[in-house]
């Protein structure tokens, strides 16, 4: 049997586990897939956190991706990561950089089993603000001169691709190779606060395409997290990568309240597996769940399964069809054949569903775009307060 | 990418270790690999070359692991091809006896 078909039938253990520590964050990024802001007060102490690291050296869980919020604002981090580590589980952990100082950074280079992965929206200040807030671009860079300079080698930089920045993605390249580092690529999700924001965000056809040569040519040294395996329907079969929906299947979630999730773009009572304090821990939620246990059973392709593009794409991503009101079965919203774009203009506007957390900060000063989907956004205003406001639309808009 | 010059260019008769900073976990179809220095995963297509890697340093020969695991002679250069692969990856190296 093929690896691929091996893996959607479940794995002991996830090969890649993501757990966001928490839901506080300095930063309000427009796009923020948690719709982090504010700790919540429910999240996992450290007695519990370290349980559930030693439960994941019992599972050989090789490593975590750590995420928030900001992870580093957690007054237990370092001392997290070392526990981590001391327990051969593996860290890799997303930071927009806050916290990584001189000394952070020298300290993050003396070991084999911590990785880096510095947030970056943007290859230039103003479009990278745009989403990320005012500050966040001159925090990476301070960020990624940091590890520079203290000889992290090969420390990650991750992009979510948007309309704005997906004519940069060479300029990305420059900027990880001047500072020794490695490329990520992610798609833009229409979770968490990024459902706010997705029509205006999420890249044109024509951009895709683009992408898709670009990470074609250039695939071997970027990493995409296999998150754009929806755009594999494109069907040369040059995309590096399993080019699969791991969700439940090899990948999935625990959130700062310890509840699993499918996957990090899915935090919704639909795709809840259950909660890590429960009695079979984290272990009985990932061998023993139903929803995961259906997620490893064969799916229906829906409308897909007679396109000649479905063995590529397999319908595309589950979280994006869902919280952009699509059928489960039904064509990616971001589909390659433009199957996705007409099935939109058929939802009402306003019908997604929501996401079922909301921690961002109340007292944001700049606003998500006041779009829902299905809607044109509004005009540009002098007194906008829209973050995209007097933005040039990317070609083929 | 192994090729076959790869393959016939593995030394099996000589002795090999997997590398320290590798985690192996076996699951139904085999097993995954993991390099903590290089941070790259890598698969076992069996449960088969699961022993044969863990074979490896109790062995004084990469063709003795295979033996031992139960690899017949017609199998042997798919193995063979296989341990190259890791070895290209810095999962296994050769061992000094």
């Amino acid at each position: 049997m093929p690896l691929v078909d091996e893996f959607q039938f479940g794995l002991d253990a996830p090969i890649c586990l993501t757990w966001e520590l928490t839901y506080a964050c300095n930063l309000s990024c427009v796009h923020c897939l948690s719709s982090s802001g504010r700790r919540d007060p429910r999240e996992l102490s450290t007695a519990e956190c370290k349980a559930l690291i030693d439960e994941f050296e019992r599972m050989q869980v090789f490593y975590v991706n750590i995420g928030g919020g900001e992870p580093t604002v957690r007054p237990d981090f370092w001392e997290l990561v070392d526990y981590a580590t001391e327990h051969h589980v593996g860290v890799k952990f997303s930071t927009n950089g806050i916290k990584i100082t001189e000394d952070v950074a020298k300290r993050l280079a003396g070991s084999d089993y911590v990785d880096v992965q510095i947030s970056l929206d943007g290859a230039t200040e103003e479009v990278n603000d745009h989403v990320r807030g005012p500050g966040s671009y001159r925090t990476a860079v301070r960020a990624m001169e940091n590890l520079s300079a203290a000889g992290f080698g090969n420390f990650k930089i991750s992009v979510v691709v948007t309309r704005q920045n997906a004519g940069q993605l060479d300029d990305f390249k420059a900027i990880a190779d001047r500072y020794g580092a490695q490329l990520r690529l992610t798609r833009l999700r229409p979770s968490g606060r990024g459902a706010d924001v997705w029509d205006e965000l999420h890249p044109t056809a024509q951009q895709q395409r683009e992408l898709y040569e670009w990470l074609v040519e250039y695939g071997e040294n970027v990493l995409t997290g296999d998150s754009f395996f929806h755009l594999a329907g494109y069907g040369d079969g040059g995309l590096p990568g399993l080019n699969l929906c791991g969700a439940g299947r090899v990948v999935c979630l625990v959130d700062p309240v310890g509840d699993v999730y499918a996957c990090p773009f899915a935090i919704h009572d639909t795709f809840l597996a259950g909660n890590i304090r429960g009695e079979g821990g984290f272990t009985g939620v990932w061998r023993e769940s139903e929803l995961f246990a259906e997620l490893r059973s064969p799916q229906s392709g829906g409308a897909c399964t007679s396109c000649s593009a479905f063995d590529a794409c397999r319908g595309g991503c589950m979280a994006a069809k869902f919280f952009t009101g699509l059928p489960l079965d039904g064509p990616d919203p971001e589909c390659v054949r433009g199957h996705g774009e007409r099935a939109l203009a058929g939802v009402a506007a306003g019908s997604a569903p929501k996401p079922s957390l909301d921690h961002s900060h109340r007292t944001r000063k700049r606003e998500p775009v006041p779009v829902t989907i299905g809607m044109r956004r509004p005009p540009d205003r002098a007194c906008d307060e829209n973050p995209l406001a007097g933005f040039a639309p990317g070609p083929g808009r | 990418m192994s090729t076959d010059r790869d393959a016939a260019a593995f030394d099996l008769d000589g002795a090999w270790e997997l590398d320290s900073r590798v985690s192996i976990r076996p699951e139904r179809f085999g097993a995954l690999l993991y390099h903590f220095g290089t941070r790259r995963l890598s698969f076992l297509k069996s449960r088969t070359m699961l022993a044969a890697v863990q074979a490896l340093t109790d062995h004084p020969s990469a063709r003795a692991a295979c033996a031992q695991a139960g690899v017949a002679q017609a199998e042997l250069p798919r193995y063979r091809a296989a341990l190259a692969a890791l070895a290209a990856s810095d999962m296994i190296h050769p061992r000094s006896v």
